[in-house]
């Protein structure tokens, strides 16, 4: 049945509607969780908030699961969903300057979006960076062409990497997630800020 | 204070992460792929330089890759997507009571050195979006769904150099 789309069960004019709808519930799952405070986000590198792990971690495993169960009901042929292909340099290099944009810039591309929609003008700030960054990207292309197709492992999956099924490698990672749940709760505890306060339910 | 009080509490944040993750599985049954923020804004930059400038856009080997596979780079999904994302975040900011034009920073700092670091910081993760092909939700969070080693490395770069920067970065957070 699934991918929808691929399967002409919906045309792609439904999939573009249907991608504006995903979008509103994904910027309102943000925001509500407070993805669009970049103290919020932020506190994750210093201990005190340690929100981004717990949401980001969460929907990655219920993400897995899903995935998982839709292909076990025969819902969704995994063969025809699209798998991040791997060049590992440029994802490690490319990894390394995002996460110096996030400590710095304090939001992530999609975390901007969703600030700058409620007023935030840092996340407004940020964006235009971000196009910045894309333009020099673009213009300046065959510099870096050579590292952006380097080491080309094709599209690996983790259970293939470690030899095991994609059950058993799901339930390692939901193990781990789980120790980095209790870390984090262990950390909000011991950084706990006298200027900041969680305010969640 | 009183304003404080009123604004709502943010959700639980295990909860908030199975309803993101609903969103992903949702995204993956009917488009076959998942979720991503920096696509959008590249297609802008395509479009743009498509209209201001077409003979560039032929010449130069960026926008001739990405130009040629498709006639609007505008009617993508992941832009449809980011627009909703903006519409998502206002619905909700509006009935928590976040609306509010204003610039958020640690009070040790100036807002003129939040914009600058906050634009610093949005050329390093435009740049190593398109190095990385995706950033943390298209690369990081949605290849990690699918179990992609690429995701899963992204991810381990994006977070682990954040951790490491953070102790340079102190004086711009707490």
């Amino acid at each position: 049945m699934g991918p929808l789309v691929v399967n002409e069960i919906i045309s792609p004019e439904t999939n573009l509607l249907l991608a504006f709808i995903i979008g509103i519930a994904f910027g309102f799952v943000l925001e509500i969780n407070g993805f669009s405070s970049t103290r919020r986000l932020a506190g994750m590198f210093y201990g005190y908030d340690t929100t981004v792990l717990k949401v980001f971690f969460t929907a990655a495993i219920t993400g897995m699961i899903g995935i998982l169960f839709l292909s076990l009901f025969g819902w969704l042929d995994l063969s025809l969903i699209y798998i991040n292909p791997t060049f590992l340099w440029s994802a490690i290099g490319g990894g390394v300057i995002m996460g110096a944009g996030f400590i710095l810039g304090g939001y992530c591309p999609g975390t901007s979006f969703c600030a700058a929609a409620i007023g935030k003008l840092d996340a407004m700030a940020f964006i235009g960076g971000i196009f910045i960054g894309i333009f020099i990207f673009a213009e300046g292309y065959p510099l870096w062409e050579g590292f952006y197709k380097a080491k080309d492992l094709g599209s690996p999956l983790m259970n293939d990497l470690i030899g095991t099924s994609r059950g058993v490698m799901t339930l390692m990672i939901i193990v781990v997630a789980l120790a980095m749940f209790w870390v984090g709760e262990w950390a909000e505890k011991k950084f706990a800020r006298a200027d900041y306060k969680i305010n969640q339910r | 204070m009183t304003k404080d009080k009123a604004e709502a509490r943010y959700m639980n944040p295990y909860l908030g992460g199975v309803l993101l993750g609903l969103v992903l599985i949702f995204a993956f049954w009917v488009a076959g792929r998942g979720l991503g923020a920096s696509g959008a804004p590249k297609s802008l930059i395509i479009a743009g330089v498509e209209t201001i400038a077409p003979a560039h856009a032929q010449t130069a080997p960026f926008y001739m890759e990405y130009g040629s596979s498709r006639e609007n780079p505008l009617k993508s999904w992941l832009v449809f997507q980011m627009m909703g994302v903006v519409v998502g975040g206002f619905i909700s900011g509006a009935f928590a009571g976040r609306l509010k034009f204003k610039v958020e920073k640690s009070p040790k700092i100036t807002n003129k050195t939040r914009i600058i670091f906050a634009v610093i910081g949005g050329v390093l993760f435009g740049f190593g979006a398109q190095l990385g092909r995706g950033c943390t939700s298209g690369s990081a969070l949605t290849g990690m769904s699918v179990l992609s080693v690429g995701g899963f490395v992204t991810m381990a770069a994006i977070f682990g150099t954040a951790f490491g920067l953070a102790w340079f970065a102190r004086k711009l957070w707490i």
